[in-house]
This record gives C-alpha cells, structure tokens and sequence, in this order.
C-alpha cells in the first residue's frame, strides 16, 4: 500500500504571530518556522504503517516556495521513502491545494492519503475534506484511531460528544486529530540518510490547476485586547465581586 | 439573494447552534432556508421550523443520512446548491466535516468560521489560533462558509413556518458508519453553557477533576479542559477548549489550574468574564483574567464550594 502524506510549512506553535503595522497580514519575516504539527501527526502514522507492515511505500508532499524542502528533509529523516515539492510562490487557498494534490494523487494513486485536519496559520479545516471530494473518495476527518483491515481503513473519529468509528473502502482519505499519535523526533543519522533520499521538485504551473485567488484578504488586525483583570485576595472577595461588580452569578 | 442553512441536530434534537448560524443567515440577508438532514429527524425540522427569520425547512428523513456521514451528506447539499448565493453550517465537527466537501463539489473557495458578517461578500475569520482577526472577501459567486457559533446569538422565536419534505439523495457507499461512543454526561454541553469552570494540567489526575463537579453543580456549570488535562489523560477530549477542541464564549469562564497556553486562549478568550484560580502568579492566564486569584486549587475549590 502506497502512502501520500502531504505536509504544510507554518510558524512554529510556539511564536504569537504578529500583525504587520499596514494591517495587510501577519509577519512572518524572521520568525521560526516548522512542520505544521497536525502534519507531524500524519507522517508517524504514516511511518507506523509501514513498521506494522500494513505500508510499502511513504511519499511526503508539500506545495509552496523553496523553503518547505526543509520540511520535506524533515519527514525524509524521519522515515518517508521519498519526497516531492511541488514548486510555487503562490498565496494557495485550501481549494487550490486540494486541487494540486488530486493531481498528484491521479500519477501517484496511493490507497491512502493521510492530512493533518487543520494547519495552525489559517486554522481552515479544509484541503482533506475538499481531496475526498475531488477524488470521490471516502473521507475519515479528525482521525484519533486509524486500522487498517483488509480492503478499508477503520477511522476512529473525533466528534462534538464523543467518538464515531466510520469504515472506509481503500482508497481513502484520512486527516489526523492531535490525540492520533506522538512523533517521534529524527536521530542525526537519519537526518544524514534524508539527504540522500529523492526529492522531486514539480512546478505548480505544469500541473494545469488554475491558481488565481479566490478570496481576497482585504485586512489583517490585532483581535480586540481584554482589559488586564484584579487579583483578589480570597475566595470570598472573589464571590462578592462575581456577584455584584460582574454580575454573572446570582 | 438566498441562504441555505444545514441545520445542526444529533439524536434527532436540534442542537442549540443551528439558531446562532441562523443569526449570521440574518446578517447575510435574503431568504434563509434550512436543510434538516438525518434520519427520525421530523421533531428537530419543526424546532428550525419555529425560529425567528426562518423562510422555510426542508427535511430530508432518510436511513442513509442517520450519522451525518459527510461523503452522502454532502452530496445531498450540492443537489439543492443551485438556488442559493450563500450555503451556511455551524464549524461544528459536523459542518467542519461536511462543509469543505461540498465547496469542492462545488468548484467553490470555503470560508472556515466566521465571527463576524461585514457585508453579503465579506466576513471576519480569526487566524493564527486567534492572534490576528483576517478581512476576508469571497470572489466566488456562491459562498461557502462555516460560521463559529459562539461569535453570535441565537434568533428569536416564530410562529413555525412551512416544513417541505424532500425525497433524499442516493447512498454514495464511500463510506460506512460503524459505531459511536459517547460521553455521558448531566451538565449542559459546553458549547452552550453560560458558565463554565476547566480544569488543566495542575488538576494533578483525572480523580482531581471531581473537585470541580461541587462548583460545577451549583453554578449549573459545563466542566472542561485544557489540552494539557486531556493529553496527560486526565479526561476525555471531547472535554478540550482550545483551538484543536471546542471554541466557547460562556458569561463566565473559570480556569483551574490552567497556565493559559495560547492554544488553549483560543478556545476561551472570547468569554464575558473570565476567573483564573492558579497558584503560579506569572502564568500567562493572568493576563486575560478578570478576576486572578493566586492560589492552590485544592484549598481553593471547596472553600469556593461552600462560598457559593
């Protein structure tokens, strides 16, 4: 079974990101980035698969400008057999992204497709969903459990209240909830050994999706600050406070 | 103008969100239908039926749209596509799961959780986990959006408009339901709840989060969760705010133990009033607080039992 991971290049979970002073988006000149960590989630499983045998081969993907090879290295060295990046300096929309990889799944035809359910940039929760639709193939979003079984992947769901299980015929859509897995980190000879392992570069543009944008980011603000709050000194005062200064409790 | 609103329901009732996203329908303007999808679902449609701004309901009662499934859902959804300019669902797991297939099906660029309508083509979207709040405006001809429950009200009441049944869509097979497994729970769900207290990594253990049920029970309070809480297994992630678990905007929102990790800020920083009990003066929670309280929690929460 062919797996196809594609992973998305974001800043690093750890950085507030900052409103530039024009209100046109946020800065991201000099600040840390990283693999998008939902997308961390998709290679383990990913690699899992192919220690449990269930995979023969892991190709990691990412669409964007030169510098998401890095993050390709990254998933090189952590156990994906080979890696293509797709060229473009492009601002993508989920719906072109998931156009680029229904390109790339129809050459590659992999029986599953394995996505972090949202990245932490746009926050959309929407290229997995939207590559189901384009390949008509099932979809098993926010996985926190994925078997495989025969012909299907059995998906163990995230939900509003609780946990579905859907079971969806090879080939399949998967998109990976946080609880799915933990990463492994990648070991100094392994990142040595990605170096050697094949990174095919693709323009966008020969792959006949029609980029132009869609949406138009019209401005990018600073979310209202909350006025800094009182400590108070005990449970009592705290009480007395929330029911005649803030009024919530009666 | 026309907007097509996918109602959100499980078990067959109408759940609470359905008439926030209609408030943003409202916003849109133009006529608001409402698709009721799902299987013994008639009761759920007449509840749509009776809110305010509703134009009229169209129910699709049908075994093969019992669990929701996205791939037969969505199918359904683009078949009465045409007719409308706007196509709306909560960013529920369910609209999440359903909305972004439909706007594929549709040739169409999605708009992930709205909070805020500025005109018919364009809407306020939080990013970044919620450090920056982007103006979008939509080119496409006919809208796909999520819209984040808790930004809006819910609509009023009306005297029920007509309910119109529909034969449905044919099963895609493109996947199967297997099973569900729910949490049981008495409190009110979080995402509707007008207080609620959470718990976070320094609750100590999962035993520990009992201590919030009293303060819970006497505040007709939801209980949730950091990130932190449920990853270290403390509880289960349904019980998660935060930008990977549940946004809320409650009147009040008590934080327990809780450092405020910006992941978990997202989830929670839009509440009315917000209380943090923490015994670390400098975690970042402090910082949105209204009311900061520096202590241990275990002192703190029976003696906050008693109190009120």
């Amino acid at each position: 079974m062919k797996v196809l991971v594609p992973i998305k290049r974001v800043i690093d979970y750890n950085v507030k990101a900052r409103v530039k002073a024009d209100n046109s988006d946020v800065d991201l000149t000099n600040v840390k980035m990283a693999m998008n960590p939902f997308c961390e989630i998709a290679v383990e499983e990913a690699i899992r698969l192919k220690e449990a045998g269930s995979a023969t081969e892991v190709i990691a993907v990412s669409i964007g400008d030169k510098a998401c090879q890095e993050q390709l290295r990254t998933a090189l060295a952590l156990g994906a057999d080979k890696a293509i990046h797709i060229e473009t300096d492009a601002k993508l929309e989920s719906l072109h992204v998931a156009k680029l990889l229904a390109k790339l799944v129809e050459q590659e035809n992999p029986e599953l497709v394995i996505l972090g359910k949202q990245s932490i940039d746009a926050d959309n929760n929407q290229t997995g969903q939207m590559l189901g639709a384009l390949t008509k193939r099932g979809q098993g979003t926010f996985a926190s459990k994925l078997v495989i079984e025969g012909e299907n992947a059995v998906v163990t769901r995230e939900v509003d209240g609780g946990l579905q299980t859907v079971s969806l015929p090879l080939p399949a859509i998967v998109t990976t909830d946080l609880r799915l897995n933990e990463p492994r980190y990648a070991t100094l000879p392994n990142i040595m050994k990605a170096k050697r392992k094949p990174l095919d570069v693709v323009a966008a543009d020969t792959l006949g999706v029609d980029l132009a944008p869609r949406v138009e980011l019209v401005k990018v603000e600073e979310p209202a600050k909350r006025e800094a709050g009182v400590v108070v000194e005990s449970v009592e005062e705290l009480v007395t406070k929330l029911k005649t200064e803030a009024k919530v409790i009666s | 103008m026309s907007v097509l609103v996918i109602a959100e329901h499980e078990n067959g009732v109408l759940k609470p969100e359905t008439a926030k996203v209609i408030t943003a329908a409202i916003k849109i303007g133009g006529d608001i239908d409402v698709l009721v999808a799902g299987s013994n679902v008639a009761a759920a449609a007449d509840s749509v039926a009776g809110i305010a701004g509703v134009s009229s309901v169209k129910l699709v009662d049908d075994a093969n749209f019992e669990h929701q499934l996205a791939e037969n859902t969505a199918d359904l959804v683009v078949e009465l596509a045409e007719d409308y300019s706007h196509i709306l669902a909560s960013a529920s797991t369910t609209g999440k799961n359903i909305l972004p297939r439909v706007a594929a099906l549709l040739d169409k660029s999605q708009i992930s959780e709205i909070v805020d309508v500025v005109d018919a083509d364009t809407f306020k979207r939080p990013i970044y986990a919620g450090n920056a709040i982007a103006t979008v405006k939509s080119l496409e001809s006919q809208k796909v959006i999520t819209v984040r429950a808790s930004a809006f009200d819910a609509a009023g009441e009306q005297g029920p408009v007509s309910v119109e049944s529909l034969s449905n869509g044919a099963a895609n097979n493109l996947s199967s339901f297997v099973g569900v497994e729910q949490t049981e729970s008495e409190r009110p769900e979080l995402t509707a709840a007008p207080v609620i207290i959470s718990g976070g990594r320094g609750m100590q253990n999962g035993d520990n989060f009992a201590l919030l049920n009293g303060v819970a029970d006497k505040l007709g309070a939801a209980i949730g969760a950091s990130r932190a809480a449920v990853d270290a297994g403390f509880v289960p992630n349904d019980m998660q705010v935060g930008q990977t678990g549940k946004i809320v905007a409650p009147d009040l929102y008590i934080a327990v133990g809780i450092s405020g990790a910006i992941q978990h800020l997202a989830g929670m920083k839009d509440s009315k009033v917000i209380v943090a009990i923490n015994k670390d003066p400098e975690a970042p929670i402090f910082q949105v607080a209204d009311y900061g309280l520096v202590a241990d929690l275990f002192d703190v929460l029976p003696e906050l039992e008693q109190a009120l």
